[in-house]
């Protein structure tokens, strides 16, 4: 309850704030808009329904690009960690592409995909999968081998062995992977969308811009914060919770 | 449908082992327990096992040398040494979880060669796998069978009865104590209805009471249910309590030294005076090698 308090006094006072500094007027209000006017943007967003079709637009090419990242990285990192050759060849490749940020994958998908779905699920799906490899990949190194033999002991091989007892016992280990995965993936997926310029919350975002609509670019700017922090709270804490207290890890 | 429970002895030999003598007093209830049958056939044979490896500054090490070991069907085996000579190790080929460097592994007279259901490893760190049920935890093997749901259910419901933990088949592992642990471990590993039981240390890090409890439980299903158990151990006490034998190994390399026939009435008791004689003369010999895996070590100290 305290903690509620704290949060709620704290975000009072930053608009209070922020109604103090529209009020002085340093600026015209198309360069700082007061918060009721983000907020009456926020409104006609959602009852011209431009904004409900940009965030299902966007989530829609979320869930895909994040989706096929997770299975592919998944069986990369599989192979990386388990076979040496891989590792010290592809393995370095993966570690080197990391520092290349997603953006830069944007001409390359132009020019194989022109402006199309395609490409801005492509460079989605680059910027996270490699994090999803990397964190496949240790956590199957982290993961206790006792669990590995005592499924082989117990008459587990080959796929069934990787669905019934390496996935779930290394769960609690890339969970935090797949968690930064889905950032790296929904931050690549806004910048192309902002370069795309097809439907979705990036373009929206883009068209204040172009509109001089600042309040509209806050609004959005808001929108896509909330989104991302609702998603990382709501399902990833849920589901690393969940893995805590099925293991035993839970601090409480 | 129950589970297949052959009996493990003839008519005749049972009436043998009914009027066979038992301490008054000395178990819950006045139960004569099948003694394993000395001209039953051998389940598990171990012919020439060695096993060699390169240790972390390149030396290679002999750790188990030409290992010849015969357990029959239904017989409980223990095996001791001091720790260090490569008794987890034999248990680990025998499971099929590592490759022997030369010798085979027989069951039935049959070579064997990587994991089988057939014998099942309790590891002495249990693996209970933290993300199912106690429950789904005895179902694992069974499911990997391809058994039908039903049948699973029947018997996972029969094997957490037999291990006295039927109220507990949806909590998680980390709920239980240490001693409900290793009942799950049991459960499990007797739920794929192995011939060979193969237990690693399994009651090393429990307390005094809940081991003896567990020594109780496991002499009684033992019994109830005929399986061939090969039980490893540090504890001499421990072997001579369980086993209807006890093979001593020396350390590094590992050989069986010798065989100790325990001929004891069961249930047998930690502190019965028979126990503790069987496990003096035991424990001599394995105080020689104890010994010896101690100036190993203190060598090491020396040097470094």
């Amino acid at each position: 309850m305290k903690r509620l308090t704290r949060m709620i006094l704290f975000y009072t006072a930053i608009i209070a704030i922020w109604v103090i500094v529209a009020k002085m007027r340093l600026w015209p209000p198309y360069m700082f808009p007061p918060p009721w006017g983000v907020w009456e943007s926020l409104k006609t967003g959602f009852q011209d329904h431009s904004f409900w079709i940009a965030i299902s637009t966007t989530m829609k090419r979320m869930l895909i690009g994040y989706s096929l990242s997770v299975a592919l990285g998944m069986i990369l990192g599989l192979g990386l960690s388990s076979n040496k050759f891989l590792q010290e060849t592809l393995g370095g490749l993966v570690v080197s592409l990391q520092s290349l940020p997603s953006i830069c994958w944007v001409p390359l998908a132009v020019l194989w995909f022109g402006l199309t779905e395609k490409a801005i699920l492509f460079v989605v799906l680059m910027g996270s999968l490699l994090s999803v490899t990397i964190a496949m990949e240790d956590g199957r190194k982290q993961m206790p081998k006792i669990y590995g033999m005592a499924g082989r002991n117990l008459g587990a091989s080959g796929f069934k062995l990787f669905w019934h007892v390496l996935l779930p016992a290394s769960l609690p280990f890339i969970v935090s992977g797949l968690k930064q995965g889905w950032a790296f993936a929904w931050r690549s997926l806004i910048q192309a969308e902002m370069i795309f310029l097809s439907l979705g919350l990036g373009q929206l975002l883009m068209m204040g811009r172009d509109l001089n609509d600042m309040s509209q670019v806050i609004a959005v700017m808001i929108l896509i914060i909330v989104l991302g922090y609702l998603v990382d709270g709501l399902v990833f804490r849920t589901a690393e919770r969940k893995l805590q207290e099925r293991w035993g890890l839970s601090p409480s | 449908m129950t589970p297949n429970l052959q009996p493990a002895v003839s008519p005749d030999h049972r009436s043998a082992l009914r009027n066979s003598r038992w301490k008054a007093g000395s178990g819950p209830a006045l139960v004569s327990l099948r003694q394993s049958d000395p001209t039953a056939p051998p389940k598990v044979s171990l012919d020439g096992i060695s096993l060699s490896y390169k240790t972390t500054n390149g030396k290679p090490l002999l750790a188990l040398d030409n290992i010849d070991l015969s357990v029959r069907a239904g017989e409980f085996l223990c095996i001791v040494g001091p720790s260090g000579c490569g008794k987890s190790t034999l248990l680990h080929l025998i499971a099929g979880l590592h490759k022997q460097t030369s010798g085979r592994v027989l069951i039935d007279n049959k070579a064997v060669d990587g994991p089988g259901t057939d014998r099942i490893l309790i590891f002495q760190e249990l693996g209970l796998f933290p993300w199912l049920t106690v429950g789904q935890n005895v179902e694992f093997g069974m499911k990997m069978k391809g058994m039908s749901k039903a049948e699973r259910q029947e018997k996972i419901r029969y094997y957490l009865k037999l291990v006295h933990l039927a109220q507990f088949q949806d909590s998680y592992i980390h709920q239980l104590s240490g001693g409900m642990r290793q009942r799950v471990a049991l459960a499990r590993a007797l739920a794929t209805e192995p011939d060979v039981l193969l237990m690693d240390e399994p009651f090393a890090a429990l307390d005094a009471q809940t081991r003896d409890l567990l020594h109780d439980e496991l002499e009684r299903i033992w019994a109830e249910t005929g399986r061939t158990i090969i039980f490893v151990t540090h504890n001499v006490r421990e072997a001579v309590r369980l086993g209807d034998r006890v093979a001593l190994i020396t350390f590094r390399p590992g050989r069986v030294k010798t065989e100790f026939p325990i001929d004891l009435p069961r249930p047998r008791h930690l502190e019965d005076v028979d126990v503790a004689r069987a496990a003096r003369n035991i424990l001599d010999e394995l105080r020689e090698e104890i010994n010896k895996s101690l100036e190993v070590e203190y060598s090491h100290e020396a040097t470094h």
